[in-house]
């Protein structure tokens, strides 16, 4: 019936048949547009290093990250063939501690994007459907949060809680959502009143259907844009919270406590605290490239 | 009447991801102490056309011709510290809203003051005494208080006769009025106009009027120039619209509704692809 | 011609005033919405409120006697009217630690941290600005991309990790700069404070050879935190100032035969400032969450080793009293930069 196209020409078409090609076409136009952007495709691959390395630590990490070598003759060794990055003062090699340490940055990263994302969705789009006093509430909580800065609002609950990767995760969630809820707001807002959610409305759909089905998903791109953009700021959040002893505690490899470990040593074993602040530099550069190319690509008003 | 402005052969292309696109492709004519008006629609190419006289065609746009000479001066090849010269103390523009081309953190006085400030040597007081002249000439009852205004205070028709201020306050001997009253309610377009005709007349300064508005152009000018895609379709004297050439020409001119004549429907374009050639 | 002057002039200041006040009910409102967050996150501690005042080897009479001084029986909406009390008479109870009031351990480390944000934040503004303006009227080219590195290298650099390679560099490997610490003990009694601010009192008093000293102490941290701000400030200086280029004053100003140097710095910049002042407010806020590492790293005594001294002695009280001090300037800021915009903008101002 229809001449057979390649799998290219297929998601391009300008008159897609259904709303599979549609969205596929449109995926693979941002996967187009994106992929011209080098650093955003460097970020890219930094991100997929990341994931990969937390995901085959075991494998690919040479030495065990928790228990050292012998303490008497391989303690604090400078970089060489047999220890990529060194030892550290318990004789562990730090390269093998990076590589698992990744796992937690990897575990960081996920699960404050999925505990906040939803939560600053669910507010803003709430707050901004509903308009009145649910908004004015609403906003008045997310002005509060937004009030502190996230690293001290984060101290304050670590120590509450007590220190520890978990509790370092829900202090660091709980600061993250404000503004994802505001920017959530901020579009429902414009999209509230547009005559497409009116006639959705006119069929009878009640709101929460329109919220979650409609206004939420108007409101993914930017969310998700920021929250990559975000990432960078959370990594370094958390291993600010590790540099205090606040994140996972030792002997976890996590980056932060590994520089704030190495701190002693700094003059003359410079690498104990010059790799683990390369890793978190590097892996937070990396969030910022794709954040900043997805930016371009997925938000027009923004280029320049 | 010896040519002010010479144009030949004016192109203006602007680089797109599709590849150099041309929106200005071989305009030519020649103004005296004239007014010549420019009409054409959205994209037609006048404002580059206006623009690039004045050397202000925006990156990355590139504006070439064979001959673009201005009073005996070759423009294509005038230096930055000529055109500085040039702009403002012998060619000026009057813009489309002065919502938008007046400085909003500066009071007019100011403004007006800073165009002299770069032509000829005056003091502070003379600036002033000449900003305020001009103030007057465009025909605004309360020049002390404009003076020390910012624009935001003015409303449209006040903040264009500021604009016009400005601009001809350093008596330039061309004047490029780009939709000058298009931002403007209808009542007051016909004030700023008559207050423009005034200056133009008095100084006898060269005009170009670029609108897209025909019967305006009309009106107002001696000389008219239709743009279409880039061209310049017909180039006509405005008491001879009527005997125009051009289907485009003829098109814009039935378009206008006239008070004697009941034609129904009314007639609306229809475009040839040919004129786009 | 019946075409009025819009009214502008002595009607400026009323409206201004009245959205000044709104502004600062709507910031006491988040205040208040504030004090409560500290409150809550006071009450969430696994640790026992009474035992870290009468240690655990206490008998239950005085267990229960300090329980009922801490007000610990009571409702806790009446609990949170004593708490805001306490805390608008100043009293944020007393740092287990030090055995005195936390009020007055804040009062005694806020001026170093004040002394070294804003020495920062004057860093980051003398340069970011310039930079920002650079690149935006480079756009594309060289200088642009420099700026675009050096923010990158802002946003993405722990600054505690940078504030210890710095040391290790300029200290210890260069000798350039004295080490952490706010001013060598051989100085230490050679100027009476009397504002905190050491190079402030140092200066006034004609100590010479001490501001010599404090200020190879500060200018490391200080240009630590300078480029963070830097990285920021120049950032948005370049938006701003892209936005600004691309107005049509601009245009005006070029047919005027305004030279360009001066379209830049005078007509857009002048512009760009009005939002750009905003920026340098939530810069120094900024500066303050920063300050916490990098105070740790030098050991300067200020508000941020303040606060995380007290966490890891688990001082509660201390930790929230400072929190508390560090959100309220964080919200002053905030509310700073916003009246500063509401200023500086003539047509904000007449809008009102």
């Amino acid at each position: 019936m229809t001449a057979t196209l390649s799998r290219r020409e297929w998601l391009l078409s300008e008159q897609p048949a259904s709303r599979r090609q549609a969205r596929l076409g449109q995926g693979y136009r941002t996967w187009l547009a994106l992929r011209a952007n080098p650093l955003a495709m460097i970020g890219l691959a930094i991100v997929l290093t990341l994931v990969v390395v937390a995901l085959l630590a075991n494998v690919i990490a040479p030495y065990d990250p928790i228990v050292g070598g012998d303490l008497r003759t391989e303690r604090l060794l400078p970089p060489s063939g047999t220890h990529l990055m060194g030892t550290d003062e318990q004789a562990r090699d730090i390269f093998s501690r990076l590589v698992h340490g990744s796992r937690i940055t990897l575990m960081v990263v996920a699960l404050v994007a999925v505990i906040a994302t939803p939560i600053g969705l669910l507010v803003g789009t709430t707050a901004g459907y509903f308009g009145g006093w649910v908004d004015t509430v609403l906003m008045r909580i997310t002005d509060i949060f937004l009030a502190f800065p996230r690293l001290i609002l984060a101290l304050a609950f670590v120590a509450a809680l007590g220190p520890g990767i978990e509790n370092a995760i829900i202090a660091i969630a709980i600061t993250s959502w404000p503004p994802y809820a505001r920017l959530a707001r901020a579009e429902t807002l414009t999209i509230r009143d547009t005559d497409y959610i009116n006639a959705i409305r006119l069929q009878g759909a009640r709101p929460v259907r329109i919220i979650w089905g409609h206004v939420v998903p108007l409101c993914l791109s930017s969310v998700i844009i920021r929250v990559t953009l975000d990432m960078a700021g959370i990594i370094l959040t958390a291993a600010g919270l590790g540099f205090l002893g606040l994140g996972a505690q030792p002997p976890q490899p996590e980056w932060g406590a590994m520089i704030a470990g190495g701190r002693r040593f700094i003059i003359d074993q410079w690498w104990v605290v010059t790799m683990p602040g390369l890793a978190i530099f590097v892996v937070s550069l990396g969030f910022n490239f794709l954040g900043d190319g997805l930016r371009d690509v997925l938000d027009p008003k923004a280029r320049k | 009447m010896s040519a002010l402005l010479t144009v030949e052969d004016l192109r203006i292309t602007f680089p797109t991801r599709q590849g150099p696109s041309e929106v200005v492709r071989g305009v030519s004519f020649t103004l005296g102490r004239e007014r010549l008006g420019i009409v054409g629609e959205s994209g037609s190419g006048k404002s580059q056309t206006g623009r690039a006289l004045l050397g202000l065609t925006p990156p990355p746009g590139t504006a070439t011709a064979k001959r673009l000479e201005f009073d005996g001066i070759d423009l294509r090849s005038a230096s930055p510290k000529q055109w500085r010269a040039l702009r403002g103390g012998r060619m000026s523009m009057v813009m489309q809203d002065p919502k938008f081309s007046l400085n909003p953190v500066m009071t007019i006085g100011r403004q007006i003051m800073e165009a002299l400030a770069f032509h000829g040597r005056s003091s502070r007081a003379e600036k002033k005494a000449r900003a305020m002249a001009m103030l007057e000439a465009v025909q605004i009852r309360d020049p002390e208080r404009v003076f020390r205004a910012y624009p935001h205070e003015l409303s449209g028709g006040m903040g264009q006769r500021a604009m016009i201020a400005m601009m001809l306050v350093t008596e330039p001997d061309l004047l490029i009025a780009d939709e000058p009253t298009s931002a403007l309610d209808v009542t007051v377009q016909i004030e700023v106009l008559r207050i423009l005709d005034a200056l133009v007349t008095d100084r006898g300064m060269g005009l170009i009027f670029i609108s897209h508005d025909l019967r305006l152009v009309a009106s107002f000018c001696d000389r008219v120039l239709v743009m279409y895609a880039g061209r310049v379709v017909e180039e006509l004297k405005a008491s001879e619209l009527d005997r125009a050439q051009h289907p485009y020409t003829q098109g814009l001119m039935n378009c206008l509704p006239k008070i004697d004549n009941d034609t129904r429907p009314l007639p609306t374009m229809t475009r040839d692809a040919s004129w786009a050639l | 011609m019946a075409e009025a002057l819009k009214t502008g002039g002595r009607s400026r200041a009323l409206p201004f005033a009245w959205k000044a006040v709104k502004l600062i009910a709507s910031v006491a409102l988040t205040f208040l919405g504030l004090l409560f967050v500290t409150f809550l996150i006071g009450r969430v501690v696994p640790v026992d409120p009474v035992l870290s005042v009468v240690g655990d080897r206490a008998s239950q009479t005085v267990y229960d006697r300090v329980y009922l001084e801490l007000g610990l029986d009571k409702p806790l909406v009446q609990q949170f009217w004593i708490y805001l009390q306490k805390v608008f008479t100043g009293d944020f109870g007393e740092s287990f630690l030090t055995k005195r009031p936390i009020m007055d351990d804040i009062i005694r480390v806020f001026p170093a941290t004040l002394e070294l944000a804003t020495f920062g934040v004057i860093l980051g503004t003398i340069l970011g600005v310039p930079l920002g303006v650079l690149a935006a009227v480079k756009q594309g080219r060289l200088a642009d991309q420099v700026v675009r590195v050096v923010g990158l290298i802002g946003y993405s650099a722990p600054i505690f990790w940078l504030g210890l390679l710095g040391l290790l560099v300029f200290y210890a490997k260069l000798g350039w700069v004295a080490g952490p610490g706010r001013i060598d003990i051989s100085f230490e009694y050679d100027i009476t404070p009397t504002t905190g601010l050491l190079l402030l009192d140092s200066a006034m008093q004609g100590k010479w050879a001490a501001f010599g000293n404090i200020f190879s102490h500060i200018i490391l941290p200080a240009s630590l935190l300078g480029y963070f701000s830097m990285a920021y400030i120049s950032r948005m200086t370049r938006s701003f100032m892209l936005n600004e280029l691309a107005q049509e004053y601009v245009i005006a100003a070029r047919v005027k035969g305004v030279p360009e140097w001066r379209i830049i710095w005078v007509h857009a910049l002048r512009n760009a400032a009005v939002p750009l002042v905003t920026v340098i407010a939530l810069s120094y806020a900024g500066l303050l969450e920063g300050s916490v590492l990098t105070e740790t790293v030098f050991a300067w005594p200020g508000l941020g080793q303040y606060l995380t001294n007290s966490l890891q002695n688990a001082d509660m009280n201390a930790v929230l009293g400072g929190t508390l001090v560090i959100g309220a300037v964080f919200v002053g800021l905030n509310l700073l930069s916003d009246l500063l915009y509401t200023l500086l903008d003539p047509r904000v101002r007449r809008r009102t």
